[in-house]
């Protein structure tokens, strides 16, 4: 497995240490740029951006943009890449990055069909690279780096790891850990898609060993069974770590997709009562409501 | 989007899969030809976008056009699950020797396909102990995997072959749909040994849509669902009389569930999308105030990025243009809080700290 840490950060020692290089597929479109300009003024030293026809040009009057991934990595040796294409085009610049050497790929944008995604994550596999996504909000390091659209308030350096399958409860549960003394050593969005790049289980192997981690904070919803797989995982491997979790989804409708195309459940399949008593099975309390995560993790801490 | 059984079955006959004669009507006038048509007996059955027509009545043998008359109003007014009739199946009546089930669907953790066979069809799979569970990949079956599955279901001969034909039919179609599931629960074994689809259901990729005009026929929606999709809007039409708003998937859902455990019931499920604008604000409220159920209006935002009196903006267009005349309950969350609030001060938009705090005054503000 890939050391999370180890891409976001580098090793001490190294010239790029905590400095590490980060292409933004798309950095001249509205979300793509605003959000560029929104890294770079969190820390994140975006070293490129990519845009076919507008190669030659500067983001900013500082960021140089290439027409090509391959010609972007080759110029700045970057591993990290964050694509804001239309979802249409997700599969193409997907692979794109992939073939030039990229070994994690956040990628961002809503309605990228399940085909595309499954493909890119063939091809994922085959080059050893990660891919958090499609439609997360992205994966940060507080008051380190931000490789995503999350907005920089509700974070704070810390020893909690929040893993989310939704954006804007990942930014409230994180703002209320935040507020009760919990800062967070990594966060990182799943994305809301039913066939995800990171998995719940996955991000829960780049964190799990963290040396000084204090807590886990896991923020699932209705749909799939990630929660349940994630659940039994802690079960086997008797992690121990002070842990959290939330359910989003449990008042909505059998059959209905609730905003995220993977929050539907079908028969019992993905259904909230089945998450909630795979957690209890392992032990980990399930907040009712968001503000409640942080007393829970508190008590947790106490035990 | 969730196919009708008749429209399930369209997709199969056009991939070759076996199905008894039928057609589907929308009134009893059309009923009446088709049946003359298709003689009797038959059976009636109510198409609705959900499981369990069975238990709730809504399939009906038919022997004779008195029992026609009788039964079509019948099933056609039934509602089930809260859903009401789209359309009338007549479909010829089956002898059959034995029930079978098959579906492929999108394993999600796995992240593959997955079939999901077993020699007992007919009732839910969940209820079944037997299944035959087999990871596919991208979707693609080969002869030999659709011949083991029917061996493993304890077929031989003929009846094999039929059940691995008809396997790698349903792949197919799942490859070329873009199909998150299509299951065939019961595929009938006839007394000739043959297989047939007795029912169909059929779950597409709404994101993959835009590869798939030939789909769009069956996209049921409401004017209200439409105009939210224009607008980039998630629109759940709920039953209850407070409408519920805010910004992303999941915490629309965690409002709607805070308000259900307090007794409020929701009237609709709307996500205004990652961010919020004055323009996105107000288009929804435009929406809501077009639900005639609705009371009351229940707001969780978290601006994030966004200011909130870009959103309490929205809040004054609204009241400025006589857009809505019921109450509003909402939290926003994000910079410049306070002079939000100073810019509703006197409005019927009550501004709150906490959700929690929102939701209490939402549930006795529209009580009676």
């Amino acid at each position: 497995m890939t050391d999370i840490f180890e891409l976001l950060k580098g090793k001490p020692g190294d010239v790029d240490y905590e400095k590490k290089g980060v292409i933004v597929q798309g950095i001249t479109g509205s979300y793509g740029s605003v959000h560029a300009k929104q890294m770079i003024s969190y820390g994140t030293n975006v070293v490129a951006g990519v845009t076919p026809g507008k190669g030659g040009q500067k983001f900013e009057e500082t960021v140089p943009i290439y027409n090509s991934m391959q010609e972007a990595v080759d110029v700045t040796n970057a591993k990290i890449s964050i694509l804001f294409v239309p979802a249409k085009f997700f599969l193409g610049a997907a692979k794109d990055a992939l073939n030039s050497g990229i070994k994690l790929l956040v990628a961002i944008p809503e309605h990228v069909p399940i085909r595309d995604t499954m493909e890119a994550l063939d091809l994922a596999k085959e080059k050893g690279a990660i891919i958090i996504g499609p439609n997360t909000p992205g994966i940060m390091i507080p008051e380190l780096i931000k490789i995503g659209i999350m907005p920089p308030m509700p974070f704070k350096a810390g020893k909690i790891a929040v893993l989310s399958k939704s954006g804007t409860l990942l930014y409230e549960i994180s703002d209320a850990l935040t507020n009760a003394g919990f800062g967070q050593s990594i966060t990182i969005g799943i994305g809301g898609d039913p066939v995800n790049g990171t998995r719940l289980i996955d991000a829960f192997e780049m964190v799990k060993d963290i040396s000084d981690l204090e807590g886990l904070v896991i923020v699932g919803e209705i749909g799939g069974d990630s929660e349940e797989m994630l659940a039994q995982k802690i079960i086997d491997l008797g992690f121990k770590k002070p842990t959290v979790a939330y359910i989003a989804g449990r008042a909505a409708p059998k059959e209905k997709r609730m905003g995220h195309a993977g929050a539907i459940v079908m028969g019992t399949y993905g259904s909230a009562e089945s998450k909630v008593s795979m957690f209890n099975k392992a032990n980990i309390p399930v907040a009712k409501r968001p503000a409640e995560v942080p007393v829970l993790l508190a008590g947790k801490m106490e035990k | 989007m969730q196919l009708l059984e008749f429209q399930a079955k369209e997709i199969f006959r056009e991939y070759g899969i076996s199905l008894l004669d039928s057609i589907s009507s929308t009134n009893i006038e059309e009923g009446r030809k088709h049946a003359k048509q298709l003689g009797y007996p038959f059976v009636i059955k109510i198409q609705v976008p959900v499981g369990g027509r069975g238990k709730a009545g809504g399939i009906q043998k038919c022997q004779n056009d008195d029992e026609f008359d009788i039964k079509y109003p019948q099933v056609m007014d039934l509602e089930i699950k809260g859903e009401k009739a789209r359309a009338i199946l007549l479909e010829k009546m089956a002898d059959i020797k034995k029930e079978l089930y098959l579906s492929i669907f999108l394993n999600r953790s796995k992240r593959c396909y997955t079939i999901i066979a077993s020699a007992e069809g007919g009732v839910e799979i969940e209820s079944v102990k037997t299944q035959i569970i087999k990871e596919i990949g991208l979707g693609d079956v080969s002869d030999e995997v659709a011949r083991e599955v029917a061996k493993e279901m304890g077929l031989e001969g003929k009846t094999a072959e039929g059940v691995a034909d008809t396997l790698k039919k349903l792949s197919k179609l799942t490859i070329e749909k873009e199909a998150e599931l299509v299951e065939i629960n019961p595929l009938a074994i006839m007394q000739d040994d043959t297989v047939m689809a007795l029912d169909g259901k059929f779950v597409t990729d709404d994101n993959a849509n835009f590869r798939h005009d030939e789909l769009q026929k069956y996209q049921e929606r409401t004017e209200i669902e439409e105009q939210a999709e224009k607008s980039g809007f998630s629109l759940v039409e709920l039953d209850g009389d407070i409408a519920v708003v805010g910004n992303g998937a999941g915490l629309v859902m965690s409002t709607l569930d805070m308000l259900s455990d307090n007794g409020g019931k929701p009237a609709c499920f709307l996500d205004v999308g990652g961010g919020a604008t004055t323009e996105s604000v107000y288009e929804a409220l435009t929406l809501i105030s077009k639900l005639d159920r609705v009371k009351g209006i229940l707001v969780n935002l978290y601006g994030g990025i966004v200011k909130t009196t870009v959103v309490a903006e929205a809040f004054l267009k609204a009241y400025e243009n006589n857009l809505i005349d019921i109450p509003v309950f909402s939290r926003l969350k994000g910079t410049e809080s306070e002079k939000a609030k100073e810019m509703l001060q006197g409005s019927r938009t009550n501004i709150f700290d906490s959700i929690e705090e929102a939701i209490n005054a939402a549930v006795m503000g529209t009580k009676k």
